[in-house]
């Protein structure tokens, strides 16, 4: 099997999951109808994107799994998402920060990937960019009006950029996986990717009043393993009815 | 070229609809992308709209289902995500019948990728009730994944506008 196809795969579904997951959390608790009907179809195309990724996966790895073992059956440990999706949601300005962060990262990967030479995750790509840009334009309209709002929204907004900054950096590492991989062709450039997101990120959070935090110390590891406390809970929560009825239908 | 079985069975399938836009056949949106037969079995290839489509696994069971009623009962349904849909896919009458049905149709993304942030913000989807152009976007997400929800400043009617992807 192609390990790191495998992984690359995996971490890019991961990613979606766990943020699906996050936003699904404001189901019914969003601050306005309009906004909760917003975050959830958000997360309805994430999960759509990480099923089309675990499909995948699923078919790379030379074990006989399904997307549902990769989504419901993987302990903390085994789980390849950045730490930035599995940050709790806080307020709604943490949330809309988290997402910003993301969505304009995400954007820039896709249009990178789009081009890459395995056909699959190209075609994935293609699909997700389409959705992807509706999602960064929702998050930056939300920054610009929470930071150049209200004293309270202002203030809020910049709590919550600067409490997710530490975990943008991340979003960049480049390891032996993503270098083999974009030497063959396989993989987006995330020197490029990184180019992008300063400028936009810069930019925006100008036009919002917002104050750009400095360098960050790195907070990593979420691609080998290594995680926050809070996907812990994220997984009990996900996973208890696959793990305490396996093989469970509808 | 369309042979008349394939002819038969795109006859067929007409009756097929995504579940949320009931007024569309699934091969009026674009979401049916071919039809074959291959050693005497059926076999439908279509594509969801957005990635997280609920209705697709439905838009399946249905295509299979229909054919078997209709004495093919032997079929195949394929999912393919390349070429990623697009509402350029919809013809003229298909966004006719959206607009009659209440739905303001999708403008194609081609006038939209030239378009600045600043022309998109002056954009507005006419009302399909009254057809005034005095309508402001209320969300950018709607009842579905494929709608945006907008509202008439004239009729004073909220609408759903397919969003162009
Ligand atoms: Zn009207």
């Amino acid at each position: 099997m192609n390990n790191d196809l495998y992984t690359y795969t995996l971490r890019q579904a991961d990613n979606a999951m766990i943020l699906c997951q996050r936003l699904c959390q404001w189901a019914a608790k969003a601050p306005e109808l309009e906004e909760d009907i917003a975050l959830t179809n958000i997360g309805l195309d994430m999960i759509g994107q990480a099923r089309s990724l675990y499909q995948y996966a699923a078919e790379l790895s030379d074990k006989d799994i399904s997307e549902d073992d990769l989504a419901f059956m993987r302990d903390e440990r085994q789980w390849r998402n950045l730490l930035l999706v599995e940050q709790p949601s806080g307020n709604f300005a943490d949330t809309i920060a988290r997402q910003y962060f993301y969505d304009v990262w995400h954007l820039a990967f896709l249009q990178e990937l789009v081009n890459c030479n395995d056909e699959m995750l190209a075609a994935i790509a293609t699909k997700s960019v389409k959705e992807a840009q509706y999602h960064v334009r929702h998050s930056s309209n939300w920054v610009k009006r929470l930071g150049d709002g209200t004293e309270l929204s202002h203030e809020r907004m910049q709590e919550a950029v600067n409490e997710m900054w530490q975990f943008t950096p991340e979003m960049f590492e480049s390891d032996e996986v993503d270098q083999r991989l974009l030497a063959k062709g396989h993989a987006a450039d995330l020197s490029k990717v990184k180019v992008i997101w300063d400028t936009a990120v810069t930019a925006l959070l100008e036009e919002a009043t917002l104050i750009k935090p400095d360098e960050a110390f790195l907070m990593s590891g979420g691609r080998q393993g290594i995680h926050t406390q809070h996907l812990g809970y994220i997984l009990a929560e996900m996973q208890i009815l696959p793990r305490s009825m396996p093989g469970c239908k509808w | 070229m369309q042979s008349q079985e394939q002819v038969k069975l795109l006859e067929i399938l007409s009756s097929v609809a995504d579940p949320e836009i009931p007024v569309l056949s699934i091969d009026e949106m674009g979401i049916l992308r071919g039809v074959a037969i291959e050693h005497g079995r059926v076999k439908v290839t279509i594509t969801p709209t957005y990635s997280g489509c609920p209705a697709i696994d439905q838009i399946a069971q249905d295509v299979s289902t229909v054919l078997a009623d209709n004495g093919y009962p032997e079929s195949e349904v394929l999912l393919v995500l390349s070429p990623a849909w697009t509402t350029d896919w919809m013809s003229d009458e298909s966004k006719q019948k959206l607009r009659d049905y209440g739905i303001a149709p999708p403008c194609r993304t081609t006038d939209l990728s030239q378009s600045s942030e600043e022309q998109r913000l002056l954009f507005t989807a006419p009302c399909p009730q009254c057809r005034s152009l005095n309508t402001q976007i209320i969300s950018q997400f709607g009842s579905t994944a494929c709608k945006a929800l907008w509202k008439c400043n004239q009729c004073k009617e909220p609408f759903d506008y397919f969003k162009p992807i």
